[in-house]
């Protein structure tokens, strides 16, 4: 009895103004996010008669259009492109800015420091003044128009080399001189003993590298030509340009492309908060 | 086994010089403590001798051989860290199998070295365990057991209970030491904590200032310190010194005297044990109680002589009063004298 009434009151000590406003501002903003996503579903399941009727559940839902876009046209060799495109991406920075960002953290040598800076410096330079330069290398060894031409800019990164620097340097250097003394080389040492310790930031660079060129939109529309080169953002465009604005066409393929990041964002969720507050964009 | 031999080792960081040319000859079999306050180049030693620091001068020798310019692998020492550095990613298993990472053993072998590692430290039923589900001196024993199945010619300790409770650094201390008797492997320690170096030791080096003061047998540097810092630093409570001089036969504290007198606690006895002292050619002080600290089989006595604390022992059952005037007295053959400029010890006159 007792404890039943002090559960009661605890819970009515919970329910105060402060908490009531928070949760109520939540809940707005919660709708405000999936509203859209359920739209999208929605629309997708629709005829194209029946896209103006702004009802959530369609009157007659259908998979037509799903069929359509996975059967007809190049909607799957686009999504190949983009999934070769973003995992490929993903795997070498993980590898490589992990490797700058270890040998940074853990290593002392002339001109370190100055690396750093130079590294750092560059992510304050806008994509849109890189394009010009990277377009006019691209056309020079003769990149463009080719998978090597969209993925070659964003192989390694700055972000990705300085959140990876900063979490290899919480690594305690007893971890790495006793595998020293037990007889590993230094790429051993980082492989086996050091890139384990860093799981979290490996997987919040894997999210933030992986969704980044899975919504890539401005470098791929630039240096691709032939269409069976777009990646799915570019390919979902031509379902605007070429046949009027086929909407429903539109938000089928892009519930689909969201299957993969909402994959990557599921398996490797628990990591996200703490990769992005460890890299100092909290918010 | 192995000897290890340090001659005129030097280490500079920077123009900075840090270990000044030390000379010391570590015998096979030998455990030897280097002790001494922070920043007196202890550890840094001990990680030259490991091949984690670069030698700026003098020689290493592990045997025969110079091991100067070797890798860290390639000396076939093995090192426990005071953080431990086992891997929280590893099982216990894996993590005192990377001890025979470079081994050319086969793998029947190196599990049966495993398994047999485990046993000696008590580590069975854990070794399908991580790190994280392990107690702090369980995660020591994996780190030792790391070590010990490489069989290697030298262990090499680097505070390694520093960071666990009294009780189980105790516990640590009596295993550590068995487990040298039963390898009689040659071991390289460095800690700050006296207590453990007397415990454990053949022989104490006492460092400071990149200097080695004094090395010897630990009851040797106890009973005859060659200056005020190691007397100081060897023995718990501290050793009292006052300044002071010999009037007659007997020493006499005395404020400006020529001469220090050092004393220790457990010699200079307060109420019905002072009357045992019956020497009269040894140290009488007077002074008020400022402090006790009954420790049980003995009260610790704190009292004021000329300005100066100086600590002294009564029997358990007899606990003075704060601000009792009390006797103290200490035998001849207690009484440490040491130069009061050079702060050096005197020989014995």
């Amino acid at each position: 009895m007792t404890a039943t009434a002090d559960l009661r009151e605890r819970r009515m000590r919970d329910i105060r103004p402060g908490r009531i406003i928070r949760w109520t501002i939540l809940f707005i903003g919660g709708v405000l996010m999936v509203t859209p996503l359920l739209y999208m579903f929605s629309t997708s399941l629709k005829t194209p008669g029946q896209i103006y009727d702004l009802r959530l559940i369609p009157a007659a839902p259908t998979l037509a259009n799903y069929v359509e876009v996975l059967s007809e046209g190049e909607f799957p060799r686009w999504f190949l492109n983009s999934s070769i495109v973003a995992i490929v991406v993903t795997v070498s920075n993980l590898f490589f800015d992990s490797l700058v960002g270890y040998t940074l953290a853990k290593f002392r040598f002339r001109g370190r420091r100055l690396i750093f800076i130079a590294i750092l410096s560059t992510l304050m330079i806008p994509t849109e003044m890189l394009v010009i330069p990277w377009y006019l290398m691209s056309a020079q060894f003769g990149w463009l128009d080719s998978y090597w031409g969209i993925m070659f800019p964003g192989m390694t990164t700055a972000f990705g080399t300085f959140l990876m620097k900063q979490f290899f340097e919480t690594v305690p250097d007893d971890f790495l001189e006793a595998a020293r003394i037990d007889g590993m080389n230094e790429f051993t040492i980082w492989w086996k003993i050091a890139m384990p310790l860093v799981t979290p930031a490996l997987s919040a660079l894997a999210i933030f590298t992986f969704l980044g060129n899975w919504t890539a939109f401005f470098w791929p529309l630039i240096v691709t030509t032939s269409k069976e080169l777009y990646t799915l953002p570019i390919g979902l465009t031509s379902f605007a340009v070429e046949q009027a604005i086929r909407w429903e066409m539109i938000m089928t393929g892009a519930a689909l492309a969201t299957i993969p990041t909402l994959l990557v964002f599921l398996a490797l969720q628990r990591y996200i908060v703490r990769g992005v507050m460890l890299a100092g964009l909290k918010g | 086994m192995a000897t290890i031999t340090l001659d005129k080792l030097t280490k500079r960081f920077g123009r900075t010089e840090v270990i000044h040319g030390i000379d010391l000859a570590i015998a096979d079999g030998e455990f030897v403590v280097f002790v001494g306050p922070s920043g007196c180049g202890k550890s840094t030693t001990l990680r030259m001798i490991a091949g984690l620091e670069e030698v700026s001068g003098g020689q290493i020798r592990i045997g025969d051989r110079v091991v100067n310019e070797l890798d860290p692998k390639s000396r076939n020492i093995a090192m426990v860290f005071q953080n431990y550095a086992i891997y929280p990613h590893m099982t216990v298993r894996q993590n005192i199998g990377i001890g025979l990472y470079t081994s050319k053993l086969d793998k029947d072998e190196k599990a049966r070295r495993v398994e047999e590692a485990a046993k000696l430290l008590g580590l069975e039923p854990f070794l399908e365990r991580r790190p994280a589900a392990l107690s702090g001196g369980q995660r020591q024993r994996v780190a030792m057991g790391r070590a010990m199945v490489r069989d290697p010619v030298a262990f090499l300790f680097d505070e390694p209970l520093s960071n666990l409770d009294a009780q189980l650094r105790a516990q640590m201390r009596i295993e550590i030491k068995a487990l040298h008797q039963r390898l009689g492997s040659t071991i390289a320690y460095v800690t700050h904590d006296q207590v453990e170096a007397m415990t454990m030791a053949d022989r104490i080096v006492v460092m400071r200032d990149g200097h080695i003061l004094q090395q010897g047998r630990p009851m040797d540097i106890y009973s005859n310190p060659v200056d005020v810092f190691t007397a100081r630093f060897i023995g718990t409570p501290s050793m009292n010194i006052l300044a002071g001089g010999i009037e007659g036969d007997a020493p006499v504290a005395r404020k400006g005297g020529p001469i220090l007198l050092g004393v220790r606690p457990q010699d200079l006895l307060i109420g019905s044990a002072a009357g045992q002292v019956a020497d009269t050619s040894g140290l009488t002080l007077w002074g008020p109680v400022t402090a006790v600290e009954p420790t049980g089989p003995e009260t610790l006595v704190h009292f004021d002589v000329d300005g100066e604390t100086v600590i002294g022992t009564a029997p358990g059952d007899e606990i003075p009063e704060v601000g009792a005037r009390i006797e103290a007295r200490a035998p001849a053959g207690a009484i440490h004298r040491f130069d009061a400029s050079t702060k050096k010890a005197l020989e014995p006159s």
